[in-house]
C-alpha cells in the first residue's frame, strides 16, 4: 500500500516541460496516422503498434536525447526496436518529430518505399537497426551499450521488445550478457500485451513468471501501465534517474492493451497481423477523433 | 613453373607447417596494435581459435560472450554500429551454423562491419567427428548479399587476410582450420580481397582451390607435370566476390576445370566456379575434389582426408579423368 501511495505521489509531482496533455494529443495523432498507414498499405500489424503509442510518443517527444535533423548525432540515445513488426508506430513518431515528411507515411510497405514492412536501417536515416526476426535487437542493443561503456560515453540504449519474443532463446542470451557486463545503460521495455500471432501468449507458451526470470538474469525490473502517458513518462524518468545508481540493466514490463484506442480492436489477437478494411479504418478514425476532443477539453 | 611474381616457396618438401588459425591469431594481434577500434569477441573458444593472444595483450578490448553464438553475432553487430571493428569467432559449425539468421539480418542486411572469423573448418578437425566438421559453411554464407567470403590457403595468407579484412568496410566471413598445413607462400606473396592468384601456369587443365587444398593441388601439379600434363593452379581464396577475370581467362584457355575444396561438393567453391562458367558461356569439361554429400567422422586429419578423397593423389586422378574427357 505504501508503495502504491508513493508511486501516486511521484506521478502527481511529475514535472515536465512538455505537458502530459500535449503528449496525449501527439499520441492521438500517432494513432490516427497508424490507422491511415495500415489502411493505405493494406497489410501489416495493427494491434501491437497501437498498444505501444504512449511509450514511443514519450520516447520520441520527451525522453530521448536525439536530433531528427541530425540522425547521426554523436552521443544520441539509441532506440533499438527488436520486434520490428510494430514499426508503423516508430515510423509515425519519426515523421511527426521531423525525421522525414509525414506524407511519406502512406508509402508504408509499398514498392520503392523507405518504410519497409520490417525496418531497414540502410533505407531510413534515424533507424538504428534492421529487424524482423525476433530477439535480434536485444543482442544489438547490448553490443551498442557495451561499446558506450568501452568508449566512456553516457548515452542510453533503449531496447523495445515484445512479450512473445521472450520465447526466443536469443533474448535470454542477450539479457545474460547485459547483466554479466554490468550494462546499466541498457534499458529494456517489454510490451506485455499478451498476444502473439497464434493466440494469447499465456496460452501458446507462457513466459511467466517474467519478473522473476528477469531478476534472475540480474536485471532491475520495473512495471508500468504502458498506456497511461503520465505513468510512462514518470517511470522512464525514474529509471533514467536510477540508472547510474546501479550496475544492472533495467527492464520495464509495460502492460499494454493491444489495439489500444479502438474499441473493436482492443485485446483481440486477431488484430495482431492484419490491417483495417475501409469501414473499419473509418470507424477507428472516428473513435480517435472523439478521443481527441476529450483530451482537448479535459483539465 | 611457379609464378615468380608471387614469391612462393620453391621446394614444397622444404616448406614449414603451421595452422591457418595461428595466422589468424597473429594477424589479430598485429591489428590490436595498429587499430584501437578492433575488438575481439569469442564464444568460449578463444584458445582454440587463437584469439587468446589478442585477449591477453588487449584484455580491455576482448569480450567473452560465453556459449551463445546468436548473441555473439548480434553483439558484434551492435559494436559495429557504434564504430568498432568486431572480430567475432567460434568454430565454423557453430558460427555461421547456429547464427545464420543473425548473420543474415543483423550483419549482412544491416551492412554491419563485422568480421565473422571461424576456425576448425572441414574434416581436418579430426577426432571430434562429424558434428564439429564444417562442410557446409561456404554454401550457406556465399548466398548472403553484402557478405565477403574468404578461405585463406595457409597460415601466412590467413594473417594477411585478417589484416586486409579489418581495412575493408563491410561484413566478412572467413573460415580457417585447426590442423598444421604447408606454408607455401612467403611474406612477399601478395594478398588482395577478391583477387585470385595464378600460382602456376599450365595449358591442359585449370585446378581452382581454396583453403588447405591449395597446397595439395601444388603437390598434385608436380606429379602431373612429370606425367606430361600441364596444370594451371589457381588459389581462389575469395569465394565472394569471385575473381571473374582470372577464372574465365584460365578456363577459356584450358577448357578443363577441376575444383578442390574441403567442403561438400555442392554449394561451395565448385558451385561458385560452375555458376560463373555457365553465366559467361564458357564451355569446359569439369571435375571436382570435395566431400560426396556425406557427413564426416572421427579419425586423424590425414586418415580422414584419405578416406574422403581429399589428397593430392585424388586431385591427380581427377585431373587425368577430366583431361581425358576433352
Amino acid at each position: 500500500m505504501q508503495k502504491k501511495a508513493a508511486k501516486k505521489e511521484m506521478i502527481k509531482e511529475a514535472s515536465s516541460e512538455i505537458s502530459i496533455k500535449k503528449l496525449e494529443l501527439t499520441a492521438n495523432k500517432i494513432r490516427q496516422d497508424i490507422i491511415k498507414m495500415l489502411f493505405a498499405a493494406n497489410s501489416g500489424h495493427t494491434a501491437g503498434p497501437l498498444g505501444m503509442v504512449e511509450i514511443f510518443t514519450a520516447l520520441y517527444f520527451k525522453i530521448l536525447k536525439h536530433d531528427p535533423k541530425n540522425p547521426k548525432l554523436e552521443d544520441r540515445d539509441r532506440l533499438i526496436l527488436s520486434n520490428g513488426h510494430i514499426c508503423p508506430v516508430q515510423y509515425a513518431c519519426m515523421a511527426n518529430s521531423g525525421y522525414f515528411p509525414e506524407k511519406e507515411l502512406l508509402t508504408l510497405r509499398k514498392i520503392n518505399t523507405r518504410l519497409q514492412g520490417h525496418p531497414n536501417r540502410l533505407d531510413l536515416p534515424g533507424l538504428e537497426n534492421s529487424s524482423g526476426p525476433l530477439a535480434q535487437g536485444s543482442s544489438i542493443a547490448a553490443g551498442i551499450a557495451l561499446a558506450a561503456k568501452m568508449d566512456r560515453k553516457d548515452y542510453t540504449v533503449f531496447c523495445l521488445m515484445s512479450d512473445g519474443e521472450h520465447q526466443e532463446g536469443q533474448i535470454w542470451e542477450a539479457l545474460m550478457f547485459a547483466g554479466n557486463k554490468k550494462l546499466n545503460n541498457f534499458i529494456g521495455i517489454i510490451d506485455r500485451n499478451n498476444i502473439q500471432i497464434d493466440g494469447y501468449v499465456e496460452d501458446i507458451m507462457s513466459i511467466e513468471p517474467l519478473r522473476q526470470k528477469l531478476e534472475a538474469f540480474n536485471c532491475n525490473v520495473y512495471e508500468m501501465n504502458g498506456n497511461d502517458m503520465k505513468e510512462v513518462v514518470v517511470t522512464l524518468e525514474n529509471v533514467l534517474k536510477n540508472r547510474n545508481k546501479t550496475t544492472r540493466p533495467s527492464i520495464i514490463i509495460a502492460k499494454t492493451v493491444p489495439g489500444k484506442g479502438i474499441s473493436f480492436m482492443e485485446n483481440k489477437y486477431e488484430w495482431h497481423g492484419r490491417p483495417p478494411k475501409k469501414e473499419e479504418a473509418e470507424a477507428a478514425l472516428k473513435e480517435l477523433q472523439a478521443e481527441r476532443e476529450i483530451i482537448i477539453n479535459k483539465r | 613453373m611457379l609464378n615468380k611474381d608471387l614469391h612462393l616457396v620453391d621446394d614444397l618438401s622444404k616448406a614449414e607447417k603451421a595452422a591457418t588459425r595461428d595466422g589468424f591469431g597473429k594477424g589479430l594481434l598485429e591489428l590490436g596494435e595498429k587499430n584501437k577500434d578492433v575488438v575481439g569477441l569469442c564464444a568460449d573458444l578463444k584458445e582454440s581459435v587463437r584469439m587468446n593472444w589478442f585477449a591477453e595483450k588487449y584484455p580491455e578490448r576482448y569480450i567473452a560472450v560465453g556459449v551463445a553464438e546468436q548473441n555473439l553475432a548480434g553483439v558484434a553487430a551492435g559494436l559495429a554500429f557504434a564504430g568498432k571493428i568486431p572480430f567475432a569467432s567460434s568454430f565454423s559449425v557453430f558460427s555461421p551454423g547456429r547464427n545464420w539468421d543473425q548473420l543474415r539480418v543483423s550483419i549482412c542486411y544491416s551492412k554491419a562491419n563485422v568480421k565473422l572469423c571461424s576456425s576448425h573448418a572441414g574434416l581436418t578437425v579430426g577426432e571430434d567427428g562429424a558434428t564439429h566438421q564444417a562442410l557446409e559453411d561456404i554454401a550457406i554464407t556465399r548466398v548472403l548479399p553484402n557478405l565477403v567470403v574468404i578461405v585463406p590457403s595457409d597460415a601466412l595468407e590467413t594473417k594477411k587476410a585478417t589484416i586486409a579484412i579489418a581495412k575493408y568496410q563491410g561484413p566478412v566471413y572467413m573460415r580457417f582450420s585447426r590442423e598444421k598445413t604447408l606454408v607455401y607462400t612467403t611474406e612477399q606473396t601478395p594478398f588482395e580481397i577478391g583477387k585470385a592468384l595464378v600460382l602456376k601456369e599450365g595449358n591442359d587443365a585449370t585446378v581452382i582451390a581454396c583453403g588447405i587444398m591449395v597446397a595439395e593441388v601444388l603437390k598434385a601439379a608436380e606429379v602431373l607435370e612429370k606425367e606430361g600434363i600441364s596444370v594451371e593452379v589457381i588459389n581462389n581464396h575469395t569465394i565472394k566476390p569471385i575473381d571473374v577475370e582470372t577464372i574465365i581467362n584460365s578456363v577459356k584457355k584450358t577448357k578443363a576445370v577441376v575444383t578442390a575444396e574441403e567442403h561438400q561438393k555442392t554449394g561451395g567453391l565448385r558451385g561458385a566456379v560452375l555458376e560463373l562458367l555457365a553465366e559467361y558461356d564458357v564451355m569446359a569439361v569439369s571435375g571436382y575434389v570435395a566431400v560426396e554429400d556425406k557427413f564426416g567422422e572421427s579419425g586423424t586429419s590425414v586418415e580422414l582426408l584419405e578416406k574422403y578423397g581429399l589428397t593430392a593423389a585424388d586431385i591427380v586422378e581427377e585431373v587425368k579423368k577430366v583431361v581425358k574427357k576433352k
